[in-house]
């Protein structure tokens, strides 16, 4: 029996450890929460002090107890204005009457004012960050598309970069574990020695050399620099060939027996067995290589042939006070991974978790 | 080895079956082991190579002029970049920024035992058996696959503190009653700080906080109902059971933050968007260092001795901790 005091200090631990993992979450969520939010405000409200979570701005203004709204006209006997335009100081008036001051433009102060505010989501900034001129590319795809909007490049750019590197990497080094782990021939564990060896060199080590190559054979700004050299780490090699040692060898003999060439061993034995460290693999190449930003940013600066996160540094060179168009173009960067992320996290952190074990 | 089963039959002599061996392994190798060694394995060899010279990438330079471009300069590189000269009776590093920037790098790795703290904490909080618990982990693993570009835009935007504009942030701290925030990431004092602050937030719910909570959930169960036996309270199981049982993980996380760390690719993203790496070289990492030189001044030889530096640098720590760190580690 559970005491009845255990019983409820065991509920107050519970809510105390809701409370921490809460303010914990929220402090996660708060800096994208904050995006989406300026990425939905009109290009005036963006700023503002105090700053709102919920994008607003003043619909109706009370000017001589009348709520105008926008480009309405009030009057009063000898003097009329008419509300120009709302800024987060106050609003605008431009005089009517008197004639003597007519043209004349005044800003009412907003703490004179009373303004009722509307909320009102600004979707029309998505689609101006999206075909923004400072990103425009006038040729993109070996001449296949002129004149085509910034982000949507970016998007095919990374999607063609992304997936060759995924599959290359995970099709070469598979082989290349397969015979590691299950051939014997001469040389096997120096050259596997080798691969080790590579692990902890730093990549920046790797990249000289490699920028100093490409840029001598004029291959910078081409597809192969952005794809070749990010699929041959030694990562994915190690990572599979120590899952394929665990495959159990009688499963192979038996096939062997039965005639089966090492290709059909490592088609229809060793990659079925291994769907969970293939996954992982996957997972990790894709998810790096979607998010790479400084290879490509070495090797690539024709903007025809920037990837995402390259693009969109680009576009922050061009629009660095747009503050609502800057959020709208984050997002639209981001939102894919995290619709990904967040249909397959449980097989992701398992993958993690798989990598982490080895240690 | 154990004993293959294979039918008998006549034994071929040993360096017929070493070939055929090779002849088989050599389509299933190939492939990655070219790519491999061009990509990964002779760069390496190159990178020391071009520490030992001038290089300087001239734009629009071929092969054909690469001999006028490269002079052998042996050790020159790493005299100018380690070494010290007296000026006026006082030693002064022989180039300066570079101790300054490892300088940089170092105090800027000062947030790793806050972000692994951070992460243990938050594992042992994952691993209560509460409802959602799925929600939050997913939560606290958002900032690792987000872009750290499109993170790094919406820090700068947080940050940002101008007389007209201000940031998220220091409306928040105004709205707390702090009259006169720091302007973050345009002060010597503050860009530091507000650079470990947002690294904290990328990484404490990420990779090492999914490695501590497998870590968790993989020690016996029974360990703990001995405890409750014996009248163990919850700071004893904490010091005397999960503790020693997670150091293995600790281990491995430990190591990788520092490796990853020192490399800083994150920092790099961040000094190189959000400060240039200022003010006043404030946020210039060894990484951004290197790239600098490599990529903005064509000087691939002296960015090469950064860059074997910066290995050296890692090879070093390694070294250290699976000499000594692994001491602390209590095996099953």
């Amino acid at each position: 029996m559970i005491s009845s005091s255990a019983k409820r200090r065991h509920a107050l631990l519970t809510v105390i450890a809701y409370l921490a993992l809460s303010a914990v979450g929220a402090t996660m969520i708060l800096p994208l929460a904050w995006m989406i939010s300026t990425s939905l405000k009109a290009p005036a409200y963006a700023v503002e002090f105090p700053p709102r979570w919920i994008p607003s701005e003043p619909a109706t203004v009370q000017i001589d107890a009348r709520e105008c709204k926008l480009a309405e006209w009030t009057s009063r006997p000898g003097f009329s204005v008419a509300v120009l335009r709302y800024s987060p100081d106050g609003a605008l008036v431009q005089v009517i009457a008197p004639p003597a001051r007519a043209g004349e433009r005044l800003t009412l102060p907003e703490d004179q004012l009373r303004t009722t505010r509307e909320i009102s989501f600004h979707w029309e900034n998505y689609a101006e960050a999206w075909r923004a001129r400072g990103v425009r590319v006038r040729e993109a795809f070996f001449g296949l598309a002129k004149r085509v909007d910034g982000f949507l490049v970016f998007y095919l750019n990374s999607i063609i970069v992304t997936i060759c590197i995924t599959i290359g990497t995970v099709f070469t080094s598979s082989l290349a574990a397969f015979a590691f782990a299950r051939l014997r021939f001469p040389g096997r564990d120096s050259i596997f020695l080798g691969y080790l060896a590579t692990l902890m060199v730093p990549a920046i080590v790797m990249m000289l050399p490699v920028y100093a190559l490409l840029s001598n054979l004029r291959l910078t700004n081409t597809y192969a620099a952005l794809i070749l050299p990010p699929m041959f780490s030694a990562y994915g090699t190690f990572l599979l060939r120590q899952f394929f040692m665990t495959i159990p060898q009688e499963l192979e003999d038996a096939a062997v027996i039965d005639g089966a060439s090492p290709f059909a061993v490592y088609r229809h034995i060793i990659l079925p067995l291994s769907k969970p460290a293939l996954a992982t693999l996957t997972t990790f190449v894709f998810l790096h290589s979607w998010n790479d930003f400084l290879w490509p940013l070495m090797v690539v600066d024709r903007l025809a042939l920037k990837t995402l996160p390259i693009g969109l540094a680009h576009f922050q060179d061009s629009y660095t006070t747009d503050y609502h168009l800057l959020m709208a173009a984050s997002v639209i960067v981001m939102l894919p991974v995290l619709i990904v992320f967040i249909i397959g996290q449980r097989y992701f952190v398992r993958g993690i978790a798989l990598s982490g074990m080895k240690g | 080895m154990c004993p293959r089963l294979t039918p008998a039959s006549p034994a071929p002599t040993p360096s017929s079956r070493r070939r055929t061996a090779l002849w088989r392994a050599l389509p299933f190798l190939l492939p990655n082991l070219l790519g491999f060694l061009i990509f990964t394995f002779l760069p390496v060899l190159a990178c020391f190579a071009l520490s030992l010279t001038d290089y300087r990438l001239a734009p629009i330079a071929g092969f054909r002029d690469l001999a006028e471009q490269i002079e052998f300069v042996a050790l020159d590189n790493f005299a100018r970049l380690l070494g010290w000269h007296r000026e006026d009776g006082l030693l002064v590093a022989n180039d300066p920024e570079f101790w300054r920037y490892l300088g940089n790098t170092l105090f800027l790795m000062l947030g790793i035992p806050l972000s692994i703290a951070g992460s243990l904490l938050l594992a042992l909080l994952l691993n209560q058996r509460l409802r959602g618990i799925t929600i939050f982990r997913t939560i606290y693993f958002l900032p690792t696959v987000c872009s750290a570009v499109a993170v790094v835009i919406v820090w700068k935007w947080i940050f940002h503190s101008q007389p007209n504009e201000v940031g998220l942030l220091n409306s928040l701290l105004m709205g707390l009653g702090i009259p006169n925030p720091p302007d973050w990431l345009g002060s010597m004092a503050w860009a530091k700080p507000a650079f470990i602050i947002m690294t904290l937030w990328a990484s404490v719910g990420g990779y090492n906080c999914v490695l501590y909570l497998a870590g968790l959930q993989s020690i016996p169960q029974e360990l703990y109902e001995a405890a409750d036996l014996d009248g163990a309270g919850p700071w004893a199981r904490l010091r005397h059971i999960t503790w020693p049982m997670l150091s293995p993980t600790t281990f491995f996380v430990v190591t990788m933050s520092i490796i990853a760390g020192l490399q800083g690719s994150f920092l790099f993203t961040a000094a190189f968007l959000m400060t240039g790496g200022g003010p006043a070289g404030a946020t210039t990492t060894l990484m951004l260092y290197i790239y600098n030189y490599a990529i903005s001044w064509h000087q691939l030889g002296y960015a090469a001795a950064v860059a074997v530096v910066l290995f050296s640098l890692v090879f070093t720590f390694t070294l250290i901790n699976w000499r000594y760190g692994q001491r602390l580690v209590h095996y099953r």
